[in-house]
């Protein structure tokens, strides 16, 4: 006999997260993941001027920001046939490489490290251990005994005063925390430095697109115009401003994410054997080395693996109709056919057919969520880090190799620990360091170009609709940060004819297939134990190991109910 | 740790000497906070007395439809930083973007606060709440945000509307606002709510917000839209370092033309600053590194209302020539956006009118200054 838990809100996400297990002798039979809010982008989209998308869109995800701005621009300059120019491209990967270190740091501090740290155990440490301890993973100045002693006294104050705030009723002394105290304490002092240093690494989008969260793009390249010889453009100023921001962005994950990573791991070596799920794994590849169109020139190298088979990698077409496809059999949409539909072709309506609000439980033997279900020829797939990171492994690229290898050796573990919760927060890790330095290597491309002469940002040839034909379709993709994303556009008479995304927490997080096969989420809890129902602290390490970012759910339909069109958004 | 069985929460002068700070330095500390926030020097004892003798404020900080744009504009805050804010000026009790605890716990949280702290919380709302279909298209914990925003509401002090969200609906009360999503202050009743529009608003003017209300204990004074006078009575426009290139007819044409090159207005090209309120121009962006107009591409209006229905956003607005920096959101009201011929010109005119008022007061003043240096 099972016992149904319930955990909603699911916090330390993006967005609106609802997880319902069931649970027999200590471990999770089967479990659910519902997204339990929608927007409804699609609808405004219709008939809205294509070079505006990507700011409407952009407003999917303010945490992932810019990376669907980003492949809004790849969407509407693939249908309008445009080719930016190369110091455009490189801004582009300058900005989403600090999106990534910004984002993957936020993530493991921020909204993951409570799930392994125990902050309150942290009060119990001896801080010339700590200091010890601290200087023998890392150079990072700040270890001093003084500096863990202070940190403590000022914790230690601030749980006397009865308001924990942000960490109140935390599942602190449960018994699936492992770490000694010394580590929860050096864990909780870069929870705060992170936090200082997060808003540091965004300026590099600042820069470039004028602020952040939400920075602005451009079609047809960016709007930041290069000019050495003027206060207003980028000049030597602001050049030498990125370099900084990345080199310092690039110092904190070396000697401050990477060393605490290693550190915490160690410790939880059994996460290495739960938490796998499905695997089959997908990338669609980015970070462009020779121009967006030269797929083989991406840092980030696209395949596909199913069943851990890393021998093999498969293409992904995302224009073919039979390869990625939406179902909505267990959600709260509707369809006029039957089946799988390809995003250019999708349709659907909303249907809300879950209980009434307020409600204990939702009836999971019917639709759950606002989520759609993704499936690549008929496959669930998981997408994020992980994919990207094995892909990388499996095409046999020299970077991936040394870093996998690396953390197997010094973690004493077998490749196939990868595949797991443990698996999926290390390679978060691995290719922030990879990440790192590549943002410094686009930076310098781009000070070569300009040092050649080439100073062109846009191609304005094609603003102007009139120019453009009458009917045209384009996909735009990009790896967010939580992993595949991809937009497609249906332009007709110089207006949006149709706008759809299927995006990483789609695939990730959404409801199982009229067969059965589970997507991700539900995937990857299944078998996991379970030591306190009312505690459980496990189903947030390995959802959260996911990064899920529940935007919304968005699906098209007129005041009548007609169908028009769709699309799905949620997550990044 | 000096008195470890202390069950109260400590003040801030508490905190201060804790830090090893001294009383004086305490004072330099709220008079440095009190210019910080504009204030008369006559203020500054009103910021150490609130200082001295409040345990934190607690604040419940609710996300409906939304991107989380605000929270993570919050966090870029660099002064105050928000280690800061979230150790020694407020008290986060819920936020589910980084509270530790999650579902059942998370909710006790919510529920501990609004029974200990009834009528002295503060309630942060990010997001719209859509109110179509009897609010089935935002739940939270098996309850639709309708509900949970009444439920917080009731015993709140007082209401910020972080974003153009909660402000206004933002994206998904574009039109057709498929949802009905619903900007707070319209389902709130008898409470005041402080609007603080902006997609998101900049992350040193919510940290300015939540510092007033902890410093003063009570609410920032509102423009009749009921946003903070501080960071929304002048115009994008008004406060923009390539204004005199408008006032000199000199505008980009096309992006990264030469002129884009030099730095020239972006009005032609969509800038929406000449309509838009907002700190952008003076405050600028994360930690006054940029903003958008200065990173080459126009303002787009982030933080007026239905600006994702004010016109295209490469589209030229109506150059509204009759109105200058002396305007406030009060007095201009919103004026519809549209592409006006021959706006350019009178607007020269109108300007050199105004200017020759200006510079004249400026000659002035710069003379009495001069005197003032040879006295």
């Amino acid at each position: 006999m099972s016992t149904r838990i319930v955990v909603d809100p699911v916090t330390r996400i993006e967005g609106h997260l609802r997880i319902e297990a069931d649970i027999e002798n200590g471990k999770i039979k089967d479990a659910y993941s519902s997204g339990t809010m929608v927007r409804l982008l699609e609808e405004i989209l219709r008939g809205r001027d294509p070079r505006d998308a990507w700011a409407y869109v952009g407003r999917v995800c303010g945490v992932c920001t810019s990376v669907h701005s980003l492949t809004s621009v790849r969407a509407v300059e693939d249908a309008l046939d445009i080719v930016i120019p190369p110091n455009a491209e490189l801004v582009r990967n300058i900005m989403f490489c600090a999106q990534y270190m910004h984002d993957h740091v936020v993530h493991f501090y921020h909204l993951h490290a409570m799930d392994w740290v125990d902050v309150v155990n942290a009060l119990k440490a001896d801080p010339k251990k700590t200091s010890e301890l601290a200087q023998s993973i890392s150079n990072w100045p700040k270890s001093s005994p003084g500096y863990f002693s202070d940190l403590q006294k000022r914790i230690g104050k601030f749980v006397e005063s009865g308001q924990l705030g942000i960490f109140s009723n935390g599942y602190w002394g449960h018994s699936a925390y492992k770490l000694p105290a010394e580590v929860n304490l050096i864990g909780l002092a870069h929870y705060l430095e992170a936090l200082e240093w997060q808003k540091e690494i965004v300026k590099v989008h600042t820069i470039f697109g004028g602020k952040n969260p939400h920075p602005n793009y451009l079609v047809g390249g960016m709007a930041c115009a290069i000019s050495t010889d003027d206060v207003s453009g980028l000049n030597a100023e602001r050049l030498a401003y990125v370099e900084q921001l990345l080199k310092q962005g690039k110092e904190f994950i070396e000697q401050v994410y990477i060393p605490d990573l290693m550190a915490i791991a160690s410790f939880y070596k059994d996460w290495g054997a739960i938490g796998g799920g499905l695997g089959n794994y997908m990338s669609y590849g980015d970070l462009p080395w020779n121009g967006y169109r030269d797929t083989s020139s991406y840092k980030f190298p696209a395949g596909a693996i199913l069943n851990k088979d890393i021998s093999k990698v498969m293409e992904v077409d995302l224009r073919k109709d039979d390869e990625v496809q939406e179902f909505i059999d267990n959600s709260w949409y509707e369809y006029k056919g039957k089946g799988g539909l390809h995003p250019w072709k999708g349709e659907s309506k909303i249907k809300y057919t879950g209980p009434k609000p307020p409600f204990e439980n939702l009836d999971t033997s019917k639709a759950y969520s606002y989520l759609k279900t993704p499936r690549w020829k008929g496959n669930a797939m998981e997408v994020g880090p992980l994919s990207r990171v094995l892909v990388g492994y499996a095409k046999g690229r020299e970077e991936f190799k040394e870093v996998v290898d690396k953390a197997l050796t010094d973690l004493n573990v077998p490749v196939t620990a990868l595949f797991s919760t443990l698996g999926r927060t290390a390679a978060r890790g691995l290719e922030s360091t990879l990440v790192a330095q590549w943002g410094i290597d686009f930076f310098n491309q781009l000070i070569d170009n300009i040092k050649k002469g080439d100073t062109r940002m846009a191609d304005s040839s094609k603003r102007d609709p009139s120019k453009w034909p009458a009917k045209a379709l384009g996909v735009g993709h990009a790896e967010a940060p939580r992993g595949a994303l991809a937009h497609w556009i249906n332009i007709e008479d110089e207006k949006i004819a149709n706008y759809q995304l299927v995006v990483p927490t789609t695939w990730n997080a959404s409801p199982r297939d009229a067969k059965g096969q589970v997507s991700a989420y539900e995937a990857a809890l299944r078998d996991t134990p379970i030591a306190d129902l009312k505690q459980p602290v496990e189903i947030l390490r390995t959802i959260h190991s996911f990064d899920p970012c529940l935007a919304c759910a968005v699906h098209l339909y007129d005041e009548e109910g007609k169908h028009i069109s769709r699309i799905s958004v949620l997550g990044d | 740790m000096d008195n470890p069985n202390v069950p109260t929460a400590p003040t801030y002068l508490e905190e201060f000497k804790r830090k090893g700070y001294s009383r004086a330095d305490f004072l330099k500390f709220c008079t440095l906070m009190a210019a910080y926030l504009g204030l008369e020097n006559s203020s500054t004892a009103q910021v150490v007395q609130a200082m001295s003798t409040k345990p934190r404020l607690p604040v419940i900080w609710l996300h409906f439809q939304e991107c989380t744009c605000c929270s993570e504009s919050f966090i870029r805050s660099s002064h105050p930083i928000v280690a800061d804010v979230l150790l020694d000026q407020i008290s986060l009790d819920y936020s589910e973007t980084l509270m530790a605890a999650s579902g059942h716990q998370a909710e006790e949280a919510m529920k501990n606060t609004m029974t200990k702290y009834k009528g002295e919380y503060i309630l942060c709302v990010e997001g719209s709440v859509p109110t179509a279909a009897d609010g089935v298209y935002c739940m939270i914990g098996g309850k639709t945000s309708m509900q949970i925003l009444e439920e917080a509401a009731e015993g709140a002090k007082a209401v910020i509307a972080w974003g153009s969200c909660a402000s206004n609906g933002c994206v998904q009360a574009a039109k057709p606002n498929p949802t009905s999503a619903t900007p707070i202050h319209k389902l709130l009743k008898g409470k005041p709510v402080i609007k603080v529009p902006g997609c998101p608003p900049i992350g040193e003017v919510m940290a300015g917000v939540i510092v007033h209300v902890v410093t003063f204990g009570r609410l920032p004074e509102l423009d009749g839209l009921g946003r903070p006078k501080a960071f929304y009575s002048k115009r994008v426009h008004d406060t923009c370092y390539r204004r005199p290139y408008y006032d000199a007819g000199l505008y980009v044409e096309s992006f990264d033309d030469e002129n884009a090159k030099k730095g020239y207005c972006l009005y032609k090209v969509g800038c929406k600053g000449p309509s838009t309120y907002n700190a952008c121009g003076v405050t600028k962006w994360n930690n006054g590194v940029s903003f958008p107009i200065q990173s080459g591409h126009g303002c787009f209006g982030c933080s007026e209302e239905n600006y994702w229905d004010n016109g295209r956003i490469y589209e030229r607005a109506s150059a509204f020539p009759g109105f200058g920096i002396e305007s406030t959101a009060d007095t201009v009201g919103k004026v519809a956006l549209g592409v006006t011929v021959g706006a350019l010109a009178a607007h020269a005119v109108m300007t050199n009118v105004r200017k020759k008022k200006l510079i004249k007061g400026l000659e002035k003043e710069g003379k009495e200054s001069e005197q003032e240096l040879k006295e």
